[in-house]
């Protein structure tokens, strides 16, 4: 595994490391959502949801509105977060690609 | 509604078991061997991704169909220790015409040792597209083009 280093601001791209985080934020992208909707899709409790909710908005990928006795997320549209997040994890991934290709040309010149 | 002016950049790093000219000819001229498949701007199939290595030159991709697509300008060309390109593609992954609306890519390359070289990256003047984003949500109500953006940018994630 190539080793690639996370820079402290990406606090994103680590926000989307977990599965199940990023199976959240991405059905959160398609739509706004409640917790109970998320956690009705989800192996998952509604606890659970809500403490992954808390990670990306934090993050600044998500952000929540009242909706009458609901609280419904939504993307944060507002913020570069999101992109800041893909291009932490888009970048660190082609690193990785260019690693393994230096090396690989190394051995073989 | 808050619109950042300015956003962190995004800073990536890595050490590679290589000379510091093996590294940054890997890194320019044989992006192609490297760039993740997925990830290109044209509606074809990849066929190959051209690096000009001179400042002033352009990366291509270039579709199997013959379709290409010049999405960076190559802005400063150091060998072996910096190369600068501009990131000319807009939120939904299209070709971003409006120089204003572009980012910037910057890679400087440090010999750790002879054999070994510290690659330092960073991707600044990010949220140029973020207003791009703010005009883009207000112009387009919400269905086509905004929601297609945001389905497209879930569905790179998911790759």
């Amino acid at each position: 595994m190539a080793y690639v280093s996370l820079p402290h601001e990406a606090g994103g791209f680590a926000a989307l490391g977990d599965g199940t985080r990023r199976a959240i934020f991405e059905m959160v992208a398609e739509r706004a959502r409640s917790v109970g909707e998320l956690a009705g899709d989800l192996p998952v409790s509604r606890p659970a949801v809500s403490q992954h909710l808390k990670v990306l908005k934090e993050a600044g990928l998500v952000r929540d509105r009242a909706a009458g006795a609901r609280r419904i997320y939504e993307l944060d549209h507002d913020g570069v977060g999101a992109l800041r997040s893909y291009l932490d994890q888009f970048w660190n991934q082609a690193l990785a690609g260019f690693k393994a290709a230096a090396e690989r040309q190394e051995e073989h010149p | 509604m808050s619109i950042q002016s300015t956003a962190a950049p995004v800073r990536a790093e890595v050490v590679v078991d290589a000379p510091i000219e093996r590294a940054f000819t890997v890194f320019t001229e044989g992006m192609n061997e490297w760039w993740p498949a997925s990830h290109h701007i044209l509606e074809a199939e990849l066929a190959d991704m051209v690096f000009e290595p001179w400042a002033g030159g352009g990366i291509i991709d270039k579709g199997i169909d013959g379709s290409e697509c010049r999405w960076a300008r190559v802005l400063v060309y150091e060998p072996p220790e910096r190369v600068t390109f501009s990131w000319d593609i807009s939120l939904n992954w299209k070709h971003e015409p409006d120089p204003e609306a572009t980012s910037e890519v910057e890679i400087r390359f440090t010999a750790e040792t002879s054999t070994r070289t510290r690659v330092e990256l960073e991707h600044r003047n990010i949220e140029r597209h973020g207003a791009g984003w703010e005009a883009m949500r207000d112009a387009v109500d919400s269905e086509g083009g905004w929601q297609g953006g945001l389905d497209l940018f879930a569905q790179h994630l998911r790759r």
